[in-house]
């Protein structure tokens, strides 16, 4: 096995541990509350025949250890019960919501990266003069915000009062395209359909950028902060004794090295998106995981609940794999260390 | 006092930070409002349900500086109580989480071995849920009131305090102070309670800082999705997500809601990043 597999077998290994860690805690959390989870859900109304015969079909007369294994037996078997919501299996609600919110989360990610690292780059450059100061105060914008207040902001100055982008939806009813991946940029691009891909564009800007706001900040600091280190690193000094050009200093000995921490706050940001997905999509009635979320919640919908948290925490642990690899991709010396272990 | 306040290196730093001195006025100024909200906002009898129906909706002018909302109410007396509901929300979370996951992450840290397994996995665990999404799913299984959404807000936050201070008693414990104290035979409660926590405290507290802010955030994101304070108790987050729905028509009434949220997280961040840099410490 190479040192990358093995470590990503290890990686895979661990969460699973955290993930069944999640699932009895969540697990817990539904079964200790007080109140019956049959009753909540038939409502005050229900006969006591009713409440006792859906007791039944949910195991709720099991011993909680029993309860558990049925619910990992089932999860295994890739059923999360039934939504007590929408009466549905939850893994096709959420099968039908998920696509939106990722595509927002990863559409949010890539602004991150794409603004982030230019303007921590050129706040390097640019140290302690305006565009420095600049980048603080963005930054500082940033991180202080809620996402839901940059949605709000956002819409209200970009979407009525000069408007530019559409205030709901993810794309032109009349464009949508024929449901393959359920992302729709990805959809439309598959199907050449490129007045179509640019709606659906149009439409993301807005929530992906408020979603993005807190990790451009971080992120720009981040690698200002790394840029400046690696320029008073030997090895750059060196490149520069030896006459190399300016651009390639900066791009192969200065920039790489900050591309490391950039990426890992990158899988950390990507629990706080997640989660705030919720509130951007809120504002821009994004038909995500979100309203399906708010709503299973506000319902006390118990498989529902333990299902999206399930495959939310999920994600976050595969993209933290991810961006694992490729840090140690960039990193030699992980990639070094990795492999002089074996 | 003051003396030898301005003769302290640390004091000095921070003085010397334009930043950090604006993070304690802005800081002062919300705690102040909130504490003395009945005698300094134009319209107290606004906290409540019943307004001025005949000023109802209207526009930032000189009687409501901020406007009113639908019911006439004063938005910016709102406002100052709403800081008053977050600071309180804030101080209890940040009471209860701190010392649970202080104590855990110092015995993790001194310990080791199965205290350490126990604690710190457990920590992952909840550490592996993205924090809101915690804290919506535990609402999801409360009614949403004031305390509930305490609650939730603190069953998210204790990990990362056990974490710090785990770091902090890992890296305590090899320090010579302890190994002396071992030496002559101190109990380990001893050492855990007099011995380290003294010297992790001032990290500690400054990460309480740096919280205060991000509480007050994640608890306006819970309120604002309709899990948390119920009207009529003026609540920033609920305010912004009311508001939200009658822009652009009525744009004060989530803009300034929206506004006072960022003032107090950016003032408790400005604040303890100055600490942070002032004591030269890590938290």
């Amino acid at each position: 096995m190479t040192p990358l597999a093995r470590k990503l077998a290890r990686r895979l290994a661990l969460s699973l541990v955290v993930l069944a860690g999640v699932s009895v805690l969540m697990f817990l959390i539904a079964r200790i509350i007080p109140g019956d989870p049959a009753r909540i859900a038939l409502g005050p109304n229900a006969t006591a025949e009713a409440v006792e015969s859906l007791r039944d079909r949910l195991h709720l007369n099991e011993p909680l250890a029993v309860q558990y294994a049925i619910f990992v037996r089932d999860v295994f078997q890739g059923d999360l019960g039934v939504s007590l919501y929408t009466n549905r299996p939850v893994t096709t609600d959420i099968a039908e919501f998920l696509p939106a919110t990722l595509e927002l989360v990863f559409v949010a990610g890539a602004l991150m990266i794409l603004l982030g690292i230019p303007l921590g780059t050129l706040a390097a450059r640019y140290q302690n003069r305006w565009p420095d100061h600049l980048l603080r105060l963005v930054s500082l914008l940033g991180v202080s915000t809620p996402a839901f207040v940059w949605a709000v902001v956002l819409m209200l100055f970009l979407s009525y009062f000069v408007p530019w982008f559409p205030v709901d939806g993810r794309i032109d009813e009349a464009l949508r395209p024929e449901a393959v991946t359920g992302f729709l940029l990805i959809d439309t691009a598959l199907a050449g359909d490129g007045r179509g891909f640019l709606s659906a564009l149009h439409h993301i800007i807005l929530p992906a950028l408020a979603l993005a706001a807190s990790g451009i900040g971080q992120t720009a600091r981040l690698t200002r902060a790394n840029v400046v280190e690696a320029y008073r690193q030997p090895y750059v000094e060196m490149a520069q004794a030896y006459g190399f050009a300016e651009r390639r200093i900066a791009n192969r000995y200065a920039l790489r090295p900050a591309l490391i921490p950039a990426l890992t706050i990158l899988g950390l940001d990507f629990a706080a998106m997640l989660g705030n997905a919720f509130l951007v999509e809120s504002v821009f009635s994004w038909p995500g995981l979100s309203r399906y979320g708010v709503q299973v919640i506000l319902r006390k919908d118990l498989n529902a609940i333990v299902g999206t948290v399930l495959v939310i925490s999920a994600f976050f642990l595969i993209i933290n794999i991810i961006v694992d690899l490729l840090v140690s991709v960039i990193n030699p010396r992980i990639r070094l260390a990795e492999g002089e272990r074996r | 006092m003051i003396g030898a306040l301005r003769e302290s290196p640390a004091v000095n730093r921070f003085v010397r930070n334009p930043l950090s001195v604006l993070g304690l006025v802005l800081v002062l100024t919300i705690v102040i409002l909130a504490v003395g909200a009945d005698v300094l906002t134009p319209y107290p009898a606004h906290r409540g349900p019943i307004g001025d129906l005949v000023q109802r909706n209207s526009e930032p002018a000189l009687v409501h500086l901020f406007g009113t909302d639908l019911m006439g109410r004063d938005l910016l007396t709102r406002i100052v109580y709403g800081y008053r509901l977050s600071l309180m929300l804030g101080v209890v979370v940040l009471a209860i989480a701190v010392p649970i996951g202080v104590g855990l992450g110092l015995c993790a840290g001194y310990f080791g071995g199965w205290t350490e397994t126990i604690i710190m996995r457990l920590t992952d665990v909840f550490l592996s849920v993205p924090p809101l999404v915690l804290a919506m799913s535990i609402m999801g299984f409360l009614e949403p009131t004031l305390t509930s959404g305490m609650l939730a807000v603190t069953a998210m936050w204790w990990p990362w305090y056990a974490r710090l201070a785990y770091n902090l008693a890992r890296s305590e414990a090899r320090e010579g102070y302890v190994l002396a104290a071992e030496l002559i035979g101190a109990s380990p409660a001893h050492i855990v309670v007099r011995e380290i926590l003294p010297n992790a405290m001032p990290s500690i507290l400054t990460k309480m800082t740096l919280d205060m802010g991000f509480v007050i955030l994640i608890a306006s994101s819970l309120s604002f999705l309709g899990l948390g304070v119920q009207p009529p108790t003026p609540d920033l987050g609920s305010m912004v997500a009311e508001g939200a729905r009658y822009m652009p028509d009525s744009w004060w009434l989530a803009l300034f809601p929206a506004f006072a949220i960022f003032i107090a997280v950016l003032g408790f961040n400005l604040l303890g990043d100055g600490l942070r840099d002032a004591l030269d410490i890590q938290a």
